[in-house]
């Protein structure tokens, strides 16, 4: 055990759980947008797989990783319209028809990845950036502050997501649409353009949540390479009270126990492997379960709005 | 011999009498007698007689020389660079040999992680009448043991495997292994050797299978090779989360690794890793220097091209199962490149 805990290993952890945590913020960022006005979309991981594949084929043949990134905001956009347009104006059943966003993202991905690439090949994704004096913080520098780029912006949306929801005309109408649409629709708030733009934002971020791992931290398309994280993503919602700095919390949770269960196995440490890959999974259900309260759930979610109904 | 066959031809002919336009529907749903009594009374004849001689006497229609039908399940892509794409170029390569596609028809159904989706598709192809129905992972066993037995007619295959269920009173199933300790254990002296940090990762999908056989033959070669050579190893519990595998690639490189291997389709994410970090590389089961040119030393390949020859002989000549196969480097089946 006590090769475990020495001071290379924990900040080797750290550094992996950061890079882990980037596409579980981005995606359950953007989810949790679209949750606090009350529409629960389950697609996101049709939405990371179009993004991770679009990424990589627009940066592979442009030889641009931003075109790549753009091309992802861009795929990921139209998907959240697309998911807008059914839950919001054809007021689909929000679970069915993400999951059936999900089988599209896969299926279409799927068949271009074939079609178009053939096969696995890698490219050179976003570098690392070293932040000037940050980075020469003894101990901590390295691990906080080497990363590439798609890594800080996905941190550094935290904050400004918070403020956006609690802090800003368009977070209260945001919140508002969410927990009462019938009240801020009689006081003119449009209830379908919020929720487009939520889910449109949303869709936005599930496509960089896909580029970032297929340019900036796995550097390569494989089919379905995102693996469930989309779901992972949608549970971390739950897991942190739909409040940007709870989503946060869990996603570096997850992601650090992944990591440590990855350096425990490493290490040779007497542990079933089956055990340790358990690990992250266990753990946030216990803390879910103690620790995460329920209080903030917007009223409204996965409820289509229909003017005078309620 | 092959009651699909004839069924094709009576479904053909049905067709044609009664000029309608919907034979997918057919091979399935054969004896709906509508029209033409006369007509399905022959087929009845023939596709209860189990003796070939009897189908081809038949007025044979247009179709030239029997094509021998091979389906097969595999739980990820044709492309996977790893456990699929080695069978699936193995079963291109025997279709080249027998003489393209009128010689040898081959049908897949990939991305199979589900086993009851697996099973589902097992299921359909056997009933379509494929001569060799292939389920091409060790999960998808206890599912073909219990198919394998309705569609006595049928050969199926299994692996990573060697059980044939003989056990059972299952006669028509094949097993095939991958003895691919073997090629571990020579790339794991090379890699000892290469080992300038003395350490070495090895990140694996799941503790079983040929996973487990390479896993353990690498590091026994590595030990032995160099005495006090460090094999750390790791699993992810999956054979496609290729974020973990990457993952678990840089806490290897971080523990002090310097020369890295893994098995599943998975270790696409563990290459990159080896070659931005400036590790080597050892793949398996399919050649994977191509990824990475400059990091991949030397990959363990399978070639199933003679178990698959040998499991389509033995079909021709009446024996549909009972075999158990190793790939080797005695026998050929594995190939360092």
């Amino acid at each position: 055990m006590s090769e475990l805990f020495t001071l290379p290993v924990l900040l080797g952890i750290l550094y992996s759980g950061i890079r882990l945590a980037t596409p579980y913020l981005y995606a359950a960022i953007g989810e949790t947008f679209a949750q606090r006005s009350g529409v629960y979309n389950l697609g996101v991981e049709g939405i990371m797989l179009m993004g991770a594949y679009t990424a990589f084929y627009v940066a592979s043949i442009s030889g641009d990783l931003w075109l790549g990134l753009g091309a992802a905001a861009g795929v990921g956009a139209m998907l959240g319209l697309l998911m807008a347009f059914v839950s919001v104006t054809l007021r689909a059943e929000q679970g069915i028809s993400g999951i059936g966003l999900h089988l599209f993202g896969l299926g279409l991905s799927t068949l271009l990845f074939k079609t178009t690439l053939g096969g696995v090949t890698s490219i050179s994704g976003f570098q690392p950036v070293r932040i000037p004096f940050l980075a020469d913080i003894p101990l901590l520098g390295d691990a906080l502050f080497n990363h590439n780029l798609l890594v800080y912006v996905a941190f550094l949306l935290v904050p400004v997501a918070n403020w956006v929801i609690n802090d800003t005309t368009l977070g209260l109408k945001i919140r508002a649409v969410g927990q009462n649409p019938a009240a801020a629709d009689s006081l003119g708030v449009s209830v379908g353009k919020i929720r487009y733009l939520t889910v449109t934002v949303g869709g936005v971020f599930a496509g960089i949540a896909g580029a970032s791992l297929s340019i900036a931290l796995i550097n390569l398309f494989q089919e379905n390479m995102t693996n469930g994280q989309g779901f992972i993503a949608v549970a971390l919602v739950y897991f942190g009270g739909w409040r940007p700095w709870g989503v946060l919390g869990g996603a570096m949770l997850f992601s650090l126990v992944n990591a440590l269960q990855l350096w425990i196995q490493v290490a040779g440490i007497e542990l079933e492997s089956d055990i340790a890959v358990m690990l992250p999974y266990l753990l946030t259900i216990v803390a879910l379960a103690v620790a995460v309260r329920r209080a903030q759930q917007p009223a409204a979610l996965s409820k289509p709005f229909e003017r005078g109904e309620a | 011999m092959n009651t699909f066959s004839t069924r094709i031809r009576w479904a053909a002919a049905a067709a044609l009498l009664l000029a309608a336009c919907a034979p997918a529907a057919a091979p399935t749903s054969a004896p709906v007698p509508t029209a033409e009594p006369q007509i399905i009374e022959v087929t009845r004849v023939v596709a209860g007689t189990p003796e070939v001689q009897v189908i081809t006497a038949t007025p044979p229609p247009a179709a030239p020389a029997e094509t021998f039908r091979v389906a097969i399940v595999m739980p990820s892509s044709t492309t996977d660079m790893a456990f699929s794409q080695s069978m699936y170029e193995g079963l291109l390569a025997v279709q080249r040999e027998m003489g393209g596609e009128g010689a040898m028809e081959i049908a897949y159904s990939e991305g199979m992680f589900s086993v009851p989706d697996a099973a589902a598709a097992l299921r359909d192809y056997a009933s379509q009448g494929y001569d060799l129905v292939i389920a091409h992972g060790s999960q998808y066993g206890t599912s073909l043991a219990q198919l394998a037995p309705e569609f006595p007619e049928t050969s199926f295959a299994w692996g990573t495997a060697l059980d044939t269920f003989q056990a059972q009173g299952v006669t028509n199933v094949f097993a095939y292994q991958a003895e691919a300790q073997q090629g571990g254990y020579v790339l794991g002296t090379i890699a000892a050797l290469m080992s300038e940090s003395g350490v070495i990762g090895i990140s694996g999908p799941v503790e079983a299978g040929d996973a487990k056989l390479y896993v353990d033959g690498f590091k026994f070669g590595a030990e032995s090779a160099k005495a006090g050579t460090k094999v750390n190893v790791s699993y992810t519990g999956s054979f496609s989360d290729v974020s973990l595998m990457a993952a678990a690639a840089e806490t290897h490189v971080a523990a002090g690794a310097d020369m890295l291997t893994g098995s599943s389709q998975s270790v696409v994410g563990a290459i990159g890793v080896a070659k931005d970090q400036g590790a080597y590389w050892f793949g398996t089961q399919w050649e994977q220097t191509f990824l990475a040119p400059e990091a991949v030393v030397a990959s363990q390949v399978y070639d199933w091209t003679g178990i698959i020859k040998d499991m389509i002989a033995s079909h021709q000549a009446g024996v549909l199962g009972g075999k158990s196969y190793t790939l080797t480097f005695k026998n050929g089946g594995l190939v360092i490149a």
